[in-house]
């Protein structure tokens, strides 16, 4: 018997990451502007969406959304009531999405149709930062009544985020949210991303985020 | 707790290598993970010992090599390792920076084989 070492250099998620450039290549020859909404379970995804959605359907923009959840299709319904195209995806189990599941679910949509697609991962900020899904944008959301320091404790979702969200900001003052720790602490493990500080209820800061997507399309466009 | 799914990417990337050396034994697969890649090293641990068996890779060893989160500090024009993954400094001007440039790994980076032999 010999024993022999066989150097591998292989990322585990190799097939993820194959598959998620795959889905890269088809967004960007559609000239789409794909997003990957992540936070935990609460934080107000679904209602930070479904307004989006409405915002953009409103302005005359096509935009289209994926839903990520364990179970149930409450959330598609609900961002179905938008007026844009929803499918859920249900990972029965699974706590995050991968690029396989996106891929499938896209079948039969005409993707070069879209200005936008969003896709709301499962709610969860751990496992989602390593399956990349080809987006060009992932959003890390965090609500006010979360905890101001939450991007310390998951770093490597707020570091990998291209955008901040803070969501529930209505309900800020009345839950003592610190908004300069906030800010602070995203700063310190991702320096430099845009923070939105927004309201799904009452509209707040809605106008920022949706010149930002309208600026990121049309980088898009142009790359 | 995804890393059932990760030992899974495991078992099927070694015994798709394995493809070239018919018979052997898995002893050792060598991991190099990043500090910030989220991976728990008791959990892959743990699902490990479960997702192997039955499979080439049953009773073998997982080493996992953790790396440090290295930045570049355009300031001072070098890499240097950060601390804490709390804070992205550079570890001499203090200055924050985004530029990652290692830390976020999950690599297969060698395995260990025992080799049927031939013909014997």
């Amino acid at each position: 018997m010999t024993t022999r070492i066989v150097e591998l250099r292989r990322g585990i998620l190799k097939k993820n990451d194959e598959l998620a450039a795959g889905l890269r290549d088809r967004f960007t020859a559609a000239n789409v502007l794909v997003l990957n909404l992540v936070s935990s379970p609460g934080t107000g995804k679904t209602a930070f969406l479904e307004r989006t959605l409405r915002e953009l359907l409103a302005q005359g923009s096509r935009a289209a959304a994926l839903v990520g959840d364990l179970e149930t299709d409450n959330d598609a319904r609900r961002l179905a009531a938008s007026g844009a195209p929803v499918r859920q995806i249900n990972t029965h189990g699974i706590c995050h999405l991968e690029a396989e599941m996106v891929g499938k679910h896209l079948d039969g949509w005409e993707l070069a149709a879209l200005d936008y697609l969003f896709i709301e991962n499962v709610g969860n900020l751990v496992c989602p930062s390593s399956y990349d899904l080809g987006e060009k944008i992932r959003v890390a959301l965090l609500s006010v009544t979360e905890g101001e320091d939450k991007p310390l404790k998951y770093p490597t979702l707020f570091n990998s985020a291209d955008a901040a969200v803070i969501t529930k900001m209505d309900i800020a003052e009345a839950v003592g949210f610190d908004r300069e720790a906030a800010l602070r602490n995203i700063n310190e493990i991702r320096p430099g991303i845009r923070i939105f500080e927004t309201s799904a209820k009452t509209g707040a800061g809605l106008a920022e985020w949706l010149g930002y997507l309208q600026e990121q399309g049309a980088n898009h466009a142009g790359s | 707790m995804h890393e059932l799914s990760l030992v899974s990417s495991i078992v099927d990337s070694v015994t798709e290598s394995l493809a070239r050396y018919p018979g052997a034994r898995v002893i050792e697969v060598r991991l190099r993970v990043g500090a910030l890649a989220a991976v728990i090293e008791d959990s892959l641990q743990f699902c490990y010992g479960i997702a192997t068996e039955g499979t080439p890779l049953a009773g073998s060893a997982l080493v996992v090599k953790t790396l440090p989160v290295v930045v570049h500090c355009s300031r001072c024009n070098v890499d240097g390792a950060i601390e804490s993954v709390q804070s992205f400094r550079c570890p001499h001007c203090g200055e924050l920076t985004m530029d990652v440039r290692q830390g976020r790994e999950m690599e297969i980076e060698a395995i260990e084989i025992e080799e049927a032999e031939v013909g014997g």
